[in-house]
C-alpha cells in the first residue's frame, strides 16, 4: 500500500454490505437514484445489469425522424381533407390540402434521407419490396403517396396556368388537350392520394413498434391509433390556420373527433404498457412533451369548436393543434429512446414474463436452459 | 398468414428458408465462458482479420473490460464481472432452480438413463465445489453476434443489405447498406450498430503508432474494399456493422478468426448441431461437478429468436453479462402490428368522413 498526499482527501469509505454484497459486479441501477436521499426512498426494484449498460441499442435516429412522423401525419391527413373538400365542394380546403400533402411528404422524405448514415444511397430503399420491413413498406407508401399527390397538384394548378398562358387560343389546340387530360386525372389523383394517406400516417407506428425498443414495441396495439389521430389533428390544425373561416367546418369537426380518439388511445396505451414500461413516458423530457401535447390538444380542440369560426380563433387553435402533434411525436420518440438506454426497461419486463411463463408451467421457450 | 408465422418465429432452418439451393450445414459458435481466461485474443484477432477500426481507448472502470460492449467496431467483446461469495451463492441457487424446473432436456435424461450426467432430484448434487463457495470469482465471457434463427436485423432491413448466408449466418453487405439504422433498434441483443466517425486514415486521437501487419489485405476479404488495404483505414462510416462469422473464411473452410485465436478453446466453432451437443455435454459435466450455476444460453430452438447461432455456457443469469433474459424477435408480432395499423387507417378514414357529414356551409 502506497501513500501519497492525495490520500488524505479520500472520501469516507461507503459502508460495506449495503449493496448486498454485489461486489461491484452487477450494478443495481437503482443505486444511482438511491444515492441522493437514502432514507426517504422506497427501495428500488432490483435487477442485474452489466455495469448499468444498456442491453438493446437505441435507434441512431436524430430529430429528423420524429419530425418525419409529424410531417407524414400532416401529409396523410391533408390528403384526406383535400379529397373531402373536392367531393363536398370546399375549393380552398381542397387546394390547401393538396399543397400540404405534397409539401409535407417532400419535406418528410428529405428528413428521412438526411437521417441516413449514407444519404447518397437513399434510393437503395427502392432496391426491394420487403414485407417484413415496415421501413421498406413505408418507403413504397411514401413513394405512391407522393406520386398521386404530385399529380393532384398538377391537375389543380396545371389547367389554371395553361388557361392563363394561352387564354386567347380556342379549344382543339394541344394545350387545351393537355388541360382536358389533367382534368380527367384529377379524380384518380385525389382518390389515390386519399387512399395512401391513412397508410402513410399509420405505418410510422409500426415502424417504431417493430423494434426491440421496449416502450415502442409494447405499445404496438394502440400506437397506430394515437398516430393516425395525431395526424388528423395536425392536418386539421394546418387547415384551420390556412383556410378561410367559411370553409373550415370539416377541419373543426375533424379536430374535435381526433382529439377525443387520440386522448382515449393514448390513455389506453399508457395503461396497457404497465407501470414499468410507461415510466419513460412519465419521466424526463418525454413526460414534459407529452404533457404539453395533452394541454395543447384539449386547448386546440376546444378552441376550434368555440372560436373556430373567427379567423384569428381558428388560426390560434390550428397552431395549438399542430404543436400538439409535434409534441406527441417527439414525446413518444423520446420515451422510446429512454426505454432503450436504461437496461431496467429491457431486463425487468423480460424477467417478469419469463417468471410468469415458468409459473404457468411453460419451460420450453426460455433462452436459458439447464441442459 | 401461416406462411408469415413460420417465417417469423419458431424452429426452422434459416438458410433453407432464405431459399438457398445449396445450403451448407448451419455454422455457429459455442462460447464456454467457464474456461475463458479473459485474454481478449478473440477481440484482437477479429479486429485484425476484419480490418475493424479502433473505437476509442478509455479506462471504463469495468474491471478489466475497457472495450465496453459489442458495437460497430467491436465484434467480439470480453465481459469481466467480479463477484463475491454472496453473489456466487445466488448464481448457484438460481442455477439449481433452473435445473429443478424440469427443463425438458434434463427430464428426459433423468428418466431414460442412469448416466453420470443425471442429477439427484431435489437436493444439492455432490461434487468437489459443493464443499464451499469461493470468496471471490471473476466471470469472463466473450460475447458475439448471435446469428439468430429469426434475426430481427435481417427482417427489418429495408434495402436487403443484410442477408442470410448459405451457412445460416447473417451478414451485412456494406456496399448496399444506406445506414438507415433500423437494424440497430431491432436487434434484441444490441449487437449491430452504425459506425460513426470520419472516413479515412485514423489520425490524431486515434493514432498510436501501432502498425498492424497485413491484416485483411487479401482480395477475398469480405469487409475490406480495396482502399482499406492500408492499415489504420476507417471504412464504412455511417453503415451498420457487425460480426460476419468470418463469412470470407467460412467460404474457404476456415475457422473464424476469434475461434482460431482462442488459446483455451473457450470459443469453439463448428456445425451448429455439434456445438449444441457439445454445450449440453459440458453443462452436464459441470452440474456433475456441483457447479449448478452453469447454464446454457441460446441452445433451445423454442426460445423467442428460434435459437441462436452462437450458443453460450454462462455461470450466472444472462443479464449479469449484459445479455437479455428473455429476448423475443420483434417481427414475431409483425402481422398483428400491421393488422392494428390497418384498423387505425380505417379509423382515420372514418374520422375524416365524419368530419364532412352535415351542413356544407355553416
Amino acid at each position: 500500500m502506497t501513500t501519497n498526499p492525495f490520500d488524505a482527501d479520500r472520501p469516507p469509505e461507503r459502508e460495506r454490505g449495503r449493496r448486498n454484497g454485489s461486489g461491484g459486479s452487477a450494478w443495481r441501477t437503482g443505486d444511482r437514484s438511491r444515492r441522493r436521499d437514502e432514507s426517504l426512498m422506497v427501495p428500488d426494484v432490483r435487477f442485474d445489469s452489466y455495469y448499468g449498460r444498456h442491453i438493446v441499442k437505441p435507434a441512431p435516429w436524430k430529430k429528423e425522424i420524429p419530425a418525419y412522423l409529424f410531417l407524414g401525419g400532416v401529409a396523410g391527413g391533408s390528403a384526406l381533407l383535400a379529397a373531402g373538400g373536392a367531393i363536398r365542394g370546399y375549393p380552398a380546403l381542397r387546394r390547401v390540402g393538396r399543397v400540404a400533402a405534397l409539401g409535407a411528404a417532400a419535406l418528410g422524405g428529405g428528413a428521412l434521407a438526411m437521417d441516413l448514415g449514407k444519404p447518397s444511397r437513399a434510393l437503395n430503399m427502392m432496391r426491394t419490396v420487403k414485407l417484413t420491413s415496415p421501413m421498406s413498406i413505408g418507403s413504397w407508401i411514401l413513394t405512391a403517396f407522393s406520386g398521386f399527390s404530385g399529380l393532384a397538384i398538377v391537375s389543380e394548378f396545371g389547367p389554371l396556368l395553361i388557361e392563363r398562358g394561352s387564354g386567347a387560343k380556342g379549344p382543339g389546340t394541344g394545350l387545351a388537350r393537355v388541360s382536358r387530360v389533367l382534368e380527367l386525372a384529377d379524380g384518380p389523383a385525389t382518390a389515390g392520394s386519399a387512399l395512401f394517406g391513412p397508410p402513410l400516417a399509420a405505418y410510422t407506428a409500426v415502424l417504431l413498434a417493430d423494434t426491440a425498443t421496449p416502450t415502442w414495441h409494447e405499445s404496438y396495439r394502440e400506437l397506430p391509433f394515437v398516430f393516425v389521430s395525431s395526424a388528423n389533428l395536425a392536418a386539421s390544425g394546418l387547415a384551420l390556420l390556412t383556410v378561410p373561416a367559411r370553409e373550415n367546418g370539416p377541419a373543426r369537426r375533424l379536430a374535435a373527433v381526433s382529439a377525443v380518439v387520440e386522448t382515449l388511445a393514448f390513455e389506453r396505451m399508457r395503461h396497457q404498457l404497465g407501470q414499468t414500461l410507461s415510466e419513460p413516458m412519465r419521466t424526463g423530457k418525454a413526460a414534459r412533451l407529452l404533457k404539453a401535447s395533452t394541454v395543447l390538444t384539449v386547448a386546440g380542440a376546444v378552441g376550434a369548436l368555440t372560436v373556430g369560426r373567427t379567423r384569428v380563433g381558428a388560426a390560434v387553435s390550428g397552431l395549438a393543434l399542430m404543436a400538439a402533434s409535434v409534441c406527441t411525436r417527439f414525446g413518444v420518440f423520446e420515451a422510446g429512446m429512454a426505454s432503450a438506454i436504461d437496461p431496467k426497461y429491457t431486463v425487468e419486463p423480460q424477467r417478469e414474463r419469463l417468471e410468469r411463463r415458468r409459473a404457468a408451467g411453460v419451460f420450453d421457450d426460455s433462452i436459458t436452459t439447464a441442459g | 398468414m401461416s406462411f408469415w408465422r413460420n417465417q417469423l418465429s419458431g424452429p426452422t432452418d434459416p438458410a433453407v428458408d432464405a431459399a438457398w439451393q445449396d445450403a451448407r450445414p448451419r455454422k455457429g459458435f459455442f462460447t464456454d465462458t467457464s474456461i475463458c481466461i479473459g485474454c481478449k485474443a478473440c477481440e484482437v484477432a477479429c479486429k485484425e482479420w476484419n480490418g475493424v477500426p479502433e473505437d476509442g481507448l478509455d479506462l471504463l472502470g469495468q474491471s478489466y473490460d475497457n472495450t465496453g460492449a459489442l458495437g460497430a467496431s467491436t465484434w467480439r467483446h470480453v465481459a469481466f464481472v467480479e463477484q463475491t461469495s454472496e453473489r456466487i451463492e445466488q448464481a448457484r441457487e438460481s442455477g439449481r432452480r433452473l435445473v429443478e424446473l424440469g427443463m425438458p432436456a434434463l427430464r428426459t435424461r433423468d428418466d431414460t438413463s442412469e448416466s453420470p450426467s443425471s442429477l439427484p432430484a431435489g437436493g444439492a448434487p455432490p461434487g468437489p465445489s459443493d464443499q464451499g463457495v469461493p470468496d471471490v470469482r471473476w466471470l469472463m465471457a466473450s460475447d458475439v453476434c448471435k446469428h439468430c434463427t429469426h434475426a430481427a436485423c435481417l427482417d427489418v432491413c429495408p434495402t436487403g443489405a443484410l442477408f442470410r448466408t448459405e451457412f445460416g449466418t447473417v451478414v451485412v453487405q456494406d456496399d448496399v447498406c444506406n445506414g438507415c439504422g433500423y437494424c440497430v433498434a431491432a436487434c434484441p441483443f444490441g449487437v449491430i450498430e452504425r459506425r460513426s466517425g470520419t472516413e479515412g486514415h485514423e489520425k490524431g486521437r486515434q493514432s498510436h503508432g501501432i502498425s498492424i501487419g497485413g491484416a485483411g489485405s487479401d482480395g477475398s476479404h469480405q469487409n475490406a474494399p480495396a482502399y482499406a488495404a492500408t492499415n489504420g483505414e476507417v471504412k464504412n462510416v455511417g453503415i451498420a456493422q457487425k460480426c460476419t462469422l468470418c463469412y470470407d473464411r467460412l467460404r474457404d473452410d476456415q475457422t473464424p478468426a476469434c475461434a482460431q485465436a482462442c488459446p483455451t478453446t473457450s470459443i469453439k466453432f463448428g456445425d451448429l448441431e455439434e456445438m449444441r451437443d457439445t454445450a449440453r455435454a459440458r453443462v452436464a459435466e459441470l452440474h456433475q461437478l456441483g457447479h449448478t450455476e452453469a447454464r446454457l444460453y441460446g441452445t433451445d430452438e423454442g426460445d423467442g429468436v428460434g435459437g441462436t447461432g452462437s450458443v453460450f455456457l454462462l455461470l450466472d443469469e444472462p443479464e449479469v453479462y449484459g445479455l437479455p433474459p428473455d429476448p423475443r424477435v420483434t417481427t414475431a408480432d409483425l402481422p398483428d402490428m400491421f393488422r392494428k395499423a390497418g384498423y387505425a387507417g380505417l379509423a382515420m378514414l372514418g374520422m375524416a368522413a365524419a368530419a364532412f357529414v352535415g351542413r356544407r356551409h355553416p
